[in-house]
């Protein structure tokens, strides 16, 4: 399983793996907001933890499809759905690869953009802590989208059709506790119930990913 | 090592292969033979896991086959050695030098496998089987775009697996020179076209 982890990060860090991808995008992303809504430094710290909330959720997805399809391409998921890992396992370590190639480089980015959209002090710590609990469901929620749409061809736009409702729990918590942070009020509620959306992704999705992509695999 | 009885198989919803019985015993190869699209293939991704049969039923040790497809598996970012040692890991296995130079691919272990040719890249394929560790071979097609050395190379691998008590089961068109294995033709098993009496099962 850790084999499976690091050849996922290696292959993701190499040429044409996507690493960074996500990240530029998420810099583009960002950079241009200031330019649509135009200098106004007020407004722009007032929508600042958002913009980087709905950043960070559309470069996550613009990753997922290369969770399963890859492999699926090459035959690697025959494979390793005959070898003696579990269906389960390879979803998750597939998810968490995805999160320490996307998700996390997100989060280590989003100080920096707080400075493009002049976000305020206090509200760094709630924003990066958002990020980081919450990133982790963006992933594993994508891989069993991925998981679903594997095998289909341009699966890409489905894929994001599929997804993108199912990220509105963690972005309203997610934003509501960047926000709250910002304003300098309480996180603590959205704070619990980001960590508890995250943790029940990650406790129950590997297994309907499973299932999904042992129906796919026939 | 491998036994089937009375084995029913689909593909798209449709039966394919119908009342199909044999066994593999240790040191025995078995090869498939039929025309295309008599159900070679959903016969062996059935016996490896992959699809459950339609009725009939598959015995095997837990943990005793390895399954090799059309496709390889191979990253072509990655080394010949580093798709190797990933394959190995996952098997529990360490040792690669041995697959490495069955199949003569000692001085490419460096080079990215997506820049080897497509014999070499079957070659590597191939080779991933030696590094499972697993007794039975389930093989679909392992000679497509091999040369006549580098298929004398598999023969030779069989024949050592089978030695050690391995058993093989193989889909294939050409003739490897293995005078001891069987041939099992599918044509008679061909089940009738029909579709399913339970329309829900092919989606289930």
């Amino acid at each position: 399983m850790i084999a499976l982890l690091m050849r996922d990060i290696r292959l993701a860090t190499r040429a044409g793996g996507g690493f960074g991808l996500g990240l530029a995008f998420f810099l583009i992303v960002v950079v241009l907001v200031p330019f649509g809504v135009g200098p106004q430094t007020e407004l722009l710290a007032r929508i600042a933890a958002g913009i980087l909330w709905i950043g960070a959720l559309l470069a996550c997805l613009l990753s997922l499809d290369r969770i399963f399809a890859l492999d699926f391409e090459d035959g690697s998921l025959d494979l390793l759905a005959t070898a003696p890992v579990p269906m389960e396992a390879v979803a998750a370590i597939k998810a968490l690869a995805h999160w320490l190639t996307t998700g996390l480089p997100l989060v280590l980015a989003a100080p920096v953009l707080g400075v493009l959209l002049s976000l305020p002090v206090q509200g760094y710590m709630p924003v990066i802590l958002s990020l980081l609990l919450g990133t982790p469901a963006l992933s594993m929620i994508g891989a069993f989208g991925a998981a679903l749409t594997v095998g289909l061809r341009r699966g890409g736009l489905l894929l994001s059709l599929l997804v993108l409702p199912l990220y509105v729990p963690t972005l309203i918590f997610g934003a509501e506790m960047a926000r709250r942070g910002v304003d300098g009020l309480d996180t603590t509620t959205p704070m619990l119930m980001l960590a508890g959306i995250t943790c029940g992704t990650i406790a129950l999705l590997p297994f309907a990913a499973a299932a999904v992509l042992r129906v796919n695999l026939r | 090592m491998l036994q089937a009885q009375d084995l029913s198989v689909t593909r798209g919803g449709v039966r394919v292969l119908d009342g199909l019985s044999f066994a593999l015993g240790p040191g025995e190869a078995l090869v498939l033979r039929g025309p295309n699209g008599v159900g070679k293939t959903t016969l062996l991704r059935t016996l490896a896991g992959l699809q459950p049969p339609l009725s009939g039923q598959v015995h095997s040790a837990p943990e005793t086959l390895v399954y090799a497809g059309h496709a390889d598996g191979i990253k072509a970012m990655l080394s010949v050695r580093e798709n190797l040692d990933f394959w190995a890991r996952v098997f529990g296995t360490e040792d690669i030098s041995a697959a490495l130079e069955a199949y003569q691919l000692g001085n490419l272990a460096d080079r990215p496998a997506g820049l080897l040719s497509a014999g070499q890249k079957r070659r590597l394929g191939l080779s991933r089987l030696l590094v499972t560790g697993r007794p039975v071979w389930v093989l679909d097609e392992p000679t497509v775009s091999l040369d006549t050395s580098a298929v004398a190379m598999f023969a030779a691998v069989i024949r050592a697996h089978l030695a050690q008590g391995g058993a093989a089961l193989m889909a294939t068109h050409i003739d490897l020179g293995l005078t001891e294995a069987r041939v099992l033709d599918l044509t008679p098993y061909k089940a009738r076209a029909h579709s399913l009496d339970d329309f829900d099962e092919a989606f289930l």
